[in-house]
């Protein structure tokens, strides 16, 4: 019992970096049908800058929100030279922008930082806390509280303003929305910011457990991309649930099955529910207009 | 476009002259490379360009050959240029399997899918050590087709031989899927592009073909796999990896999914590229981010389409 509670807790832990990924891929998936392979390079600046903020003398908390503004502005930038210029392109065009993009950042970081493993110190300790008879870390506490918050919060600008309906309009039908006077350009900037944000929130939040380096991205990216997909692309609920799901499966494949196949297990899941949900599990079915 | 002919006619003076400007014996390893992609990138106009599929996983397929190069003369006793005959089957009735759930799957859907599976193919390469040795690699036994032209009177070098050998064989993929093109599954497959509905609503098989298309693309990747492993005479799991099958996409879209030729360009930019990156160094990974993003934006239907258009001073 106290073995399933433990592989319980590291599977939500880890889910919960992976729905903070999936929120970041779903925002930017609704405001621009575009699927940002880069949005776990957002993951990976968020470690790096706090942990090169903070040895340039910042203290956490200011080196964190130095983070997840600059990331922020990234992924405006993203949005502005790369996404918006080939607006109309291809999937698979958009696909390999931003790969490129991935692939650029990462070069990026590896220039102006270095290639070594990085951590800072938890934000408060590193004394396990016993539960049920498993062990938990005070910041896995921190990070499934800070998906929680994120997701509350997102939620609450969906759906309670005006900003956030526009949104929700801009993802319906662009034109309409454009038609009512909403800005939809400006909803692109913001929602590349906001995903943006929210990765770099994710990578200073789980950088003190799992450490952080140039290359951490492109698996997170991939976890992400297949928990949104889970749930069913476009779906908040959808990533968040996909997102703890996909954690539980890792855990529990390395706990009872193999630990070189926890990485394996997500996929075979993935393609499972795709056979008998091809639209995922909280997709809607769509008809297609000829 | 360009027509059937005067596309074979291109890439076989292409294969034939090139060898006049090469200042050094390397540049026919860097030659083979091109044709080696090339001939995936082939498959993959098959399935990206004609019948509007996508898949981010088909470097799974090489995974399957080039281990089937190492495996079955290991193991089997089979002869290397058999072991990639069966590889092919192999990948072919694998691709088969995998397809048809698959398939029926649209864009992002068809994208995680296939992605998906290329990453399953490379796990088990990488962690069946038993069999393949790990994320290590494992050799590769020379295939034997030089010592026998040697024979004959024919020497040529190593990078020499492969050169040939890698240019026939994409010279002969190329003509295959030319001759796709122009039949009438060909046709079936280019209307299936421009509307699923549509050609179904005139009696096309969708699901067959898509499923044609994903098996013949899925051969030639294999047979590149086998390509590649052959002529290292060594193969890691990378070759499998979920970033190799980016670079083919990428080949592909960049030269224009929808030709033969643009197939060729593509591979052979992407492959070069690399090679010249390497003197910037650490900037390498930097500029190749750039290309891969600027390209896409600024040509995206791909170079030959946007070279061919300039040149006809056509606006579409």
């Amino acid at each position: 019992m106290a073995e399933l509670m433990q592989f319980v807790l590291s599977g939500l832990t880890v889910g919960a970096v992976y729905a903070l990924v999936a929120l970041g891929f779903t925002i930017i998936y609704n405001a621009s049908d575009v699927v940002n392979f880069a949005q776990g390079e957002f993951v990976m600046l968020g470690g790096m800058i706090t942990v090169f903020a903070n040895m340039a003398g910042l203290p956490i908390p200011l080196a964190a929100l130095t983070a997840i503004v600059v990331t922020a502005v990234a992924g405006v930038a993203l949005n502005k030279l790369a996404i918006e210029p080939a607006r109309g392109a291809p999937v698979v065009s958009l696909i390999i922008i931003t790969i490129g993009a991935s692939i650029f950042m990462r070069g990026l970081a590896q220039v102006v930082f270095d290639k070594q493993l990085h951590r800072f110190p938890a934000f408060t300790g590193d004394t396990p806390i016993m539960i049920m008879g498993a062990t938990i870390l005070p910041q896995a506490l921190w990070v499934l509280f800070g998906a929680l918050v994120v997701f509350a919060g997102l939620w609450a600008f969906f759906t309670r303003t005006l900003t956030g309906k526009a949104v929700l309009a801009t993802s319906n039908n662009r034109l309409a929305a454009q038609l009512v006077g909403i800005n939809t350009n400006w909803v692109m900037t913001m929602s590349f910011a906001l995903s943006a944000g929210i990765g770099a929130l994710a990578g200073v939040l789980v950088t003190p457990i799992t450490n952080t380096s140039y290359d951490v991205g492109i698996a997170l990216a991939l976890k992400g991309f297949a928990a949104a997909m889970l749930g069913g692309m476009g779906n908040p609920i959808g990533a968040l649930v996909g997102g703890l799901l996909l954690g539980l499966i890792e855990a529990l494949t390395a706990g009872y099955i193999s630990s070189v196949y926890k990485d394996a297990a997500a996929f075979v899941v993935i393609l499972l529910v795709l056979f008998f949900m091809p639209r995922g599990i909280f997709g809607k079915s769509s008809t297609d207009r000829v | 476009m360009v027509t059937k002919r005067v596309t074979l006619l291109i890439l076989a003076i292409l294969v034939i002259a090139s060898p006049f400007f090469f200042p050094s014996s390397f540049y026919y390893r860097i030659g083979s490379l091109i044709f080696v992609n090339g001939l995936a990138v082939t498959g993959l106009v098959i399935l990206i360009g004609y019948a509007g599929q996508i898949s981010l996983g088909h470097a799974g397929f090489a995974g399957i050959g080039g281990y089937s190069c190492a495996l079955l003369p290991a193991h089997l006793g089979l002869h290397p240029g058999i072991a990639a005959i069966v590889g092919a089957i192999l990948s072919g009735a694998i691709a088969w399997l995998v397809g048809r759930p698959i398939l029926r799957l649209k864009g992002h859907y068809l994208a995680i899918a296939t992605l998906g599976f290329g990453i399953l193919v490379s796990m088990v390469l990488a962690n069946e050590a038993w069999l393949t040795k790990g994320p290590d690699g494992i050799e590769v036994p020379d295939l034997g087709l030089k010592d026998v032209l040697e024979l004959v009177g024919l020497d040529l070098s190593n990078s020499q031989f492969w050169y040939w050998f890698s240019g026939i064989a994409f010279v002969i993929g190329a003509w295959v899927a030319l001759n796709l093109y122009d039949s009438p599954s060909g046709r079936a497959l280019r209307a299936l592009h421009g509307s699923e509905i549509a050609a179904r609503t005139v009696g096309i098989d969708v699901a067959r073909l898509k499923l044609q298309a994903f098996v013949i693309s899925a051969v030639y990747a294999s047979l590149a796999g086998s390509l590649l492993a052959l002529q290292n005479k060594f193969i890691t799991p990378d070759v499998a990896g979920f970033m190799h099958s980016i670079e083919w996409v990428t080949m592909a879209v960049l030269g224009g999914a929808g030709s033969v030729l643009g197939a060729f360009f593509g591979a052979a930019i992407l492959t070069t590229l690399p090679q010249v990156l390497t003197v910037f160094q650490e900037y390498e990974q930097i500029l190749l981010g750039l290309v891969m993003m600027l390209c896409m934006i600024f040509m995206r239907d791909g170079l030959l389409p946007s070279v061919l258009r300039l040149i006809r001073g056509k606006d579409k």
